[in-house]
């Protein structure tokens, strides 16, 4: 394991009320690689996802225990700016999600929030943004359309654009393909592998074979613990747990 | 049996349906009927241009009625429809549950307390103190004390068609939002708002409906004097104001004349409807 650290967890747990949702998760995601975290619903995987963006600051009675370390800083430490944080570290949940405004504002819609106000810079924003994600060539002629005219993975994609449209340096996807069709899914599936060079990728998936597809290492995760860790062909041909073995060749979950 | 049963429930479904548009038609067939020939009989333009009202004259314009109606409904909503919207918006977003909940059972009640003691309140509270500090002395019944009334009156309707339509908006748009580091209020304001912007608009146009409508608070506050208002202290008389107030002894060609102004008054009902279900259906982008 040579590649840079970009965050890690230790003993992190979280608590809903009185119910653990993660117990004393250990976990070092590596600079520009896919980490997949993959597991049975109700594992906890998602729950830990949003632990590193602090997006479980709106739930009610969530409580959590440990460090998450990202860039040498525990964000769960004091004088930490969410929205900074959030800016590095953005986010694609599992339905797309675009405004209801055109295109080009759910994409500007970011970087004017950050501060950019010039039409000039706006529009680079805009069209980098889309290009990265794969989608300019299709939208370029119709920016000023409605952003939910598009169809569902368009959708995703102008959500991965406006992700990327406040410049992180970490993106968060929370199944982000599961409400897709499979044509689509490929798409973003490309798209993320293609991301990679540049961003370090979370992404939680219900769908095996699309963590061993992207993902370059994957965190098994089972009642809110990590049962595994490891590169992802690890995982997926010589793991090491039995629980992983049974649940990668498919028999509970 | 069973089957009988069945139809016999699909009976009662239609029949109070057609109650329903039954009673709508016969409303709008007896107003037209008894008050067309009277605005027809003065003239159009007369009636609606006339500034001068004298029924025993048999002098019917109603300009001043449509005047004060117009600005009355815009005053109220001017105060109420940002009042409103913000409430909701705190109710929806911002309170903590246990308060929202307290806010909400109060505008429920606020919206059950008859309008005769809204009324009462506005002759006891708004028109002494309108009195005393504003008119200086010249009477309080005004355009103003009826701005006020009406204001509250319409936040009932304002706050909860405005807080469900908010409620229907996606939730993870908001969390959209929160990812890419805005603010709560950021959020509020910018994303949230304008998704549910047709929502909100059609809870602004049932107020000015409602606005336009009430009689009875509005007789108790506003002077109910026929003329051309000269300042937002003079005294006025609304169009239903107007009907409510003589259609007790009106006869003859008086009565069709305030049948006349109700005309009017539904036909300014019926455009606020008709922009109503516009902007109802233009905001509807389906997902």
């Amino acid at each position: 394991m040579d590649s840079i650290t970009k965050i890690k967890t230790e003993n992190l747990e979280l608590f809903y009320g009185e119910v653990q949702a993660l117990k004393n998760i250990n976990l070092d995601i590596k600079e520009k690689e896919v980490t997949a975290l993959i597991g049975p619903s109700g594992c906890g995987k998602s729950t830990f996802l949003k632990t590193i963006n602090r997006m479980n600051d709106l739930i009610v009675g969530c409580k959590i225990n440990g460090k998450v370390i990202f860039d040498d800083i525990d964000i769960y430490g004091q004088d930490i700016d969410i929205i900074t944080l959030r800016k590095k570290i953005g986010m694609v949940f599992q339905k797309p999600n675009p405004f209801k405004m055109s295109i080009y504002d759910n994409i500007a819609y970011g970087p004017r929030i950050h501060g950019v106000k010039k039409k000039s810079s706006l529009d680079e924003i805009v069209e980098k943004s889309l290009r990265k994600a794969f989608i300019w060539d299709e939208v370029k002629d119709r920016l000023k359309t409605n952003a939910l005219s598009l169809s569902g993975g368009q959708q995703q994609r102008l959500c991965i654009a406006r992700a990327l449209a406040v410049d992180p340096e970490v993106v968060l996807m929370d199944e982000p393909t599961s409400a897709l069709d499979p044509i689509s899914t490929l798409k973003i599936e490309d798209l993320i592998s293609e991301l990679k060079k540049n961003y370090t990728i979370i992404i939680v998936t219900h769908n095996m074979q699309q963590g061993a597809r992207i993902s370059d290492r994957t965190a098994f995760f089972l009642s809110g613990e990590v049962i595994e860790y490891d590169l992802t062909d690890t995982i997926f041909t010589n793991p090491k747990n039995p629980k992983t073995e049974e649940y990668i060749t498919g028999r509970f979950g | 049996m069973k089957k009988k049963l069945d139809k016999l429930a699909e009976l009662l479904f239609i029949t109070s349906a057609i109650i329903c548009v039954l009673a709508l038609l016969l409303i709008m067939i007896f107003i037209f009927y008894k008050g067309a020939p009277s605005i027809l009989e003065t003239g159009v333009f007369k009636f609606l241009f006339g500034v001068e009202w004298q029924p025993r004259a048999e002098v019917f314009g109603i300009l001043p009625m449509i005047t004060a109606s117009v600005l009355v409904t815009i005053g109220a909503i001017l105060i109420g429809a940002p009042v409103g919207v913000l409430t909701a918006t705190f109710i929806v977003y911002l309170a903590p549950k246990r308060i929202g909940n307290i806010l909400k059972t109060a505008t429920d009640v606020l919206a059950s307390i008859p309008s005769v003691i809204y009324g009462f309140f506005g002759l006891m509270i708004i028109i002494p103190f309108i009195d005393r500090f504003l008119a200086g002395g010249a009477g309080g019944n005004s355009i103003l004390a009826a701005i006020i009334i009406l204001s509250i009156m319409i936040l009932p309707t304002v706050i909860s068609i405005s807080e469900s339509s908010m409620r229907e908006v996606d939730i993870s748009y908001r969390d959209a939002s929160l990812a890419l580091g805005a603010t709560k209020i950021s959020t509020i304001f910018k994303v949230m708002i304008p998704s549910a912007f047709s929502g909100i608009m059609a809870a602004v146009i049932l107020g000015v409906g409602r606005a336009l409508g009430e009689a009875m608070a509005v007789i108790l506050v506003s002077g109910n004097a026929p003329f051309m208002p000269d300042s937002i202290l003079a005294p006025v008389r609304t169009m239903s104001a107007n009907i409510a107030l003589e259609m007790g002894y009106a006869s003859g060609a008086h009565q069709e004349a305030l049948f006349g102004t109700g005309v009017v008054l539904f036909v300014f009902i019926f455009i606020i409807n008709f922009i109503f279900y516009i902007v109802k259906h233009k905001g509807g982008v389906k997902n």
